[in-house]
């Protein structure tokens, strides 16, 4: 579609997509009847535990598990000797992740696993396993893991884009950009040139990682677990365990938050191999310290950016290069962080370095944008940091760089429709944008962007005898998918919400789906749920078509019913889908419409968060006093959901912003594994998050839709860390700005 | 000839050049021939790629069209949260 090529539902008036309808799940969830991943049992149930390494880097000499085995109650004791060799790397890193090879890598990596009758059994079998550690040094600072003369992790595994005879933790060099940096920074009246670090966070999700397997003899297996993607739990299980994928069936329960780190498995292997050995089910829920010790937290990063600008605000030159560290093995989300911190801007001259870093911390996973929130964090900074020296105003000068239509991006493309000067101006004209501030108080204003997703996604719907409809999908709801994909069906066959009903269906039920992540599931499940519909409604048309004796293609679709075309067609009363759907056995049998497809036009989005913060020179403490986004949805199926996911992202960066940290001790071991010492915010922490939705459509989607789970997540810690700067008079340029450094920092710069 | 963007890090596998030409007329064709003419590419698409063409992002359709005035950029495998 071009760019001047108006979308195909321009002008469309839609009855059901953009209201608020009551969600399809919220009954359950409000009255307990919705059952999350550690609801599910199973007759003659195990027990399953898992030991964790108290080091965070250990050669493991020997594992005896002889005392635990012959423990009363224990039905099977399991360490890596009990999997196979796995040859594809990410697999292969996946497996090591979940149950340590010959080095323990970091502080809870699992290195055994126990399954027994009781609980009090399974503990009592993990004290008795003996485990021989040979304590190695380790590193938990990214950095410090860049030095060439750094523990080192793994030998041998940087890629062809690493230098020689840079430290072996260094696994991968990423570079983007466009122009020259150096001529660019010389145009300009003022350059600036900082370095940021940002701490470890966790994706803090509510519900802890839980599954529970059974395997028959015959080996058959079956798999409950709380998951954002159910087929990719049965494909990877099946990869590590050496299973026909046929032969595993992953069914996803409720899910308690994942915002990302529920892309990958943890438990379900290990549940899986306790299942196979002792012939019985195993249920495995892990603890919040074993949560913050052992699944995904994301990358820590440390940054240089410098950018140069003109007196009248034009952006000359930006650079930044970006480390960022991944834990344990390769894959940090440095690349995204490279590709996405200069999205907003349309400039000349640009580069982004990324350096892909493992150090002895757990193995990251996604956590909403992966990467891009510490890559905006430190540019938006610098931006910021340029306008107040160059007295200009702040949306003023985003707009006059902003990404359009047609900009050549940061990354190398050139942007789609997108709606970043729409996001800008909104915020411009916001009264929250100049509403007075009082002392000690600061306004920041930040931009994001993600690339968002789209991928395999089959979708089959249903056409049931009494005119309801029943749509299955394969991804877990995370983000209100039953509701938007209810609604869209319904859109598409002009039925009410009431009549349309979605479930997540299990691995045997559909064809390959990717994990509910990128922001996918409204675009791309969307797009599927509306082909499946439109299918269902050319079967409709011809079994009308039928009745009436008259020609297929002589029969239209309009608010749930089937009329003749037009007057040459025949003068036919319309027949509505309940009727068509009473007579479906007559007619030919049941109705259903399906689409297999992997989504490819996924749109990228923008967003611009305002907050103002206040901050106690006393103390340190800051308060967040009004905060409000602004963000391109391209069609906002259910705006209830939209804004929740945008409030969702600025609250979970306005706790990356302040408080949320993993901290170590000198002995590499996580100092703070449970909500008591990770502080994330709570309601009273907050103010109401105000939203404003733009809407710029897709032209990748039939009603325009954009993913917008991720992008919420990218301008908070900027907007924050701006305002915060402002309110102190003292630019903070390390996250979590938490109290003890807010204070140093304003102590310093009165000297 | 489609030509094809490489970002910068790739460009040690092209000579250092951020533009190359290949013959193709679909997705799979251009990373075959792109593997062909560079063979340091290879471990990357191994990786994981993403294309964007005419601003779209193309994760693994191969048949997804080229036109010889697509603009064609080569992406590290876009993924998310």
């Amino acid at each position: 579609m071009a760019l001047d090529d108006k979308h195909e539902a321009e002008g469309r008036v839609f009855k059901i997509v953009g209201t608020r309808p009551i969600r399809p799940d919220g009954i359950d969830k409000v009255t307990g009847r919705a059952r999350f991943g550690a609801d599910m049992s199973a007759p003659g149930m195990l027990v399953g535990l898992i030991l964790r390494s108290p080091h965070a880097h250990a050669r493991i000499r020997s594992i005896n598990i002889a005392k635990a085995e012959a423990l009363p109650g224990v039905k099977a004791v399991v360490t890596r000797a009990d999997f196979g060799n796995v040859s594809d790397d990410d697999l292969r890193d996946i497996l090591h992740n979940v149950m340590a090879h010959d080095k323990a890598l970091y502080d809870g990596h699992a290195v055994a696993a126990v399954a027994a009758t009781s609980t009090s059994a399974a503990r009592q079998a993990l004290k008795l396993i003996e485990v021989d550690y040979e304590v190695l040094p380790h590193v938990i600072d990214v950095d410090e893991a860049m030095q060439p003369d750094a523990p080192v992790l793994h030998e041998g595994r940087s890629d062809e884009t690493v230098p020689a005879g840079m430290s072996a933790n260094i696994m991968h060099r990423f570079e983007y950009g466009h122009g020259d940096v150096e001529a660019g920074l010389a145009a300009a009246d003022e350059v600036i040139e900082r370095s940021f670090k940002t701490a470890a966070t966790h994706q803090g999700y509510i519900e802890p990682h839980a599954c529970l397997a059974s395997m028959g003899p015959d080996g058959q297996a079956d798999l409950w677990c709380c998951t954002q993607g159910h087929y990719m739990v049965r494909n990877t299980c099946a990869g590590i365990l050496g299973m026909e994928v046929s032969q595993l069936k992953v069914t996803a329960s409720e899910i308690g938050g994942g915002f990302g780190g529920k892309t990958t498995v943890f438990l379900e292997p290990v549940a899986l191999a306790l299942a196979r050995k002792s012939g019985r089910p195993v249920k495995m829920v892990m603890s919040r310290e074993e949560v913050f010790r052992a699944s995904g937290p994301t990358s820590s990063t440390s940054i240089d950016v410098k950018i140069g600008m003109k007196r009248d605000g034009t952006i000359t030159a930006g650079w930044a290069e970006l480390r960022y560290q991944g834990g344990a093995f390769p894959g940090s989300p440095v690349q995204f962080g490279a590709m996405s911190c200069f999205a907003a801007y349309d400039l000349a001259n640009v580069q982004a370095i990324g350096w892909d870093v493992v150090a002895n911390r757990p193995k990251q996973i996604a956590y909403r944008a992966p990467g891009a929130p510490m890559g905006a964090y430190a540019v938006e900074s610098v931006v910021d940091e340029l306008c107040g020296k160059l007295g200009l105003d702040r949306l003023e000068v985003r707009l006059k760089n902003a990404s359009r239509d047609g900009t050549k991006a940061a990354y190398g493309p050139r942007f789609g429709r997108i709606g970043l000067t729409a996001v800008l101006e909104a915020a411009k004209a916001h009264p929250h944008y100049t509403a007075p501030l009082g002392p000690n108080q600061g306004r920041g204003v930040a931009c994001g962007f993600w690339f968002n997703f789209g991928g395999d996604t089959c979708v089959s719907l249903n056409v049931n005898p009494d005119g309801t409809v029943g749509v299955s999908e394969g991804n877990p709801d995370i983000g209100g998918s039953r509701a938007a994909m209810t609604m869209m069906a319904a859109e598409e066959l002009g039925i009410p919400y009431e009549r349309v009903r979605t479930t997540i269906a299990d691995t045997s039920a559909l064809g390959q789906n990717d994990v509910t992540d990128g922001s996918r599931v409204t675009f791309a499940v969307g797009l599927a749920t509306i082909k499946a519909a439109r299918a269902a409604i050319t079967i409709m048309c011809a079994r009308a078509a039928k009745i009436w004796g008259i020609d297929a293609d002589a029969v239209v679709w309009e608010d749930g019913h089937a009329k003749p075309a037009g007057p040459n067609a025949g003068k036919f009363p319309p027949m509505s889908l309940a009727e068509i759907a009473a007579v479906a056995t007559n007619t030919g049998g049941p109705i259903a419409g399906h689409h297999e497809v992997n989504a490819e036009g996924a749109g990228v989005s923008f967003a611009a968060h305002l907050v103002d913060a206040e901050v106690d020179p006393e103390t340190g403490a800051v308060k967040i006093l009004r905060y409000t986004v602004f963000q391109d949805a391209g069609k906002a199926v259910h705006p209830a959901y939209v804004e929740g996911q945008f409030q969702g992202g600025a609250v979970q960066g306005i706790g990356w912003a302040l408080n949320e940290e993993y901290i170590y001790g000198a002995d590499g071991r996580l100092q703070n594994p449970g909500f008591l010492d990770y502080r994330i915010p709570v309601a009273s922490d907050l103010p109401m998050i105000d939203t404003v939705i733009i809407e710029v459509a897709n032209p990748g989607h039939p009603y325009g839709v954009r993913g917008v789970g991720e992008t919420s997540i990218v301008p908070p810690l900027a907007a924050v860390a701006n305002a915060v700067s402002a309110a102190a008079g003292v630019r903070l340029t390390e996250l979590p700005m938490s109290p003890p450094k807010v204070l140093h920092a304003i102590d310093a710069a009165r000297g | 000839m489609v030509r094809v963007a490489i970002w910068g890090s790739l460009r040690a596998a092209t000579g250092g050049r951020a533009e190359v030409e290949v013959e193709a007329a679909n997705l799979r064709e251009l990373l075959d021939r792109l593997a062909e003419a560079y063979p340091g590419i290879q471990p990357q698409i191994d990786r994981g790629v993403s294309v964007v063409i005419d601003g779209l992002v193309y994760n693994d359709s191969w048949f997804t069209p080229v036109r010889p005035d697509s603009e064609v950029v080569l992406l590290p495998r876009i993924v998310g949260g």
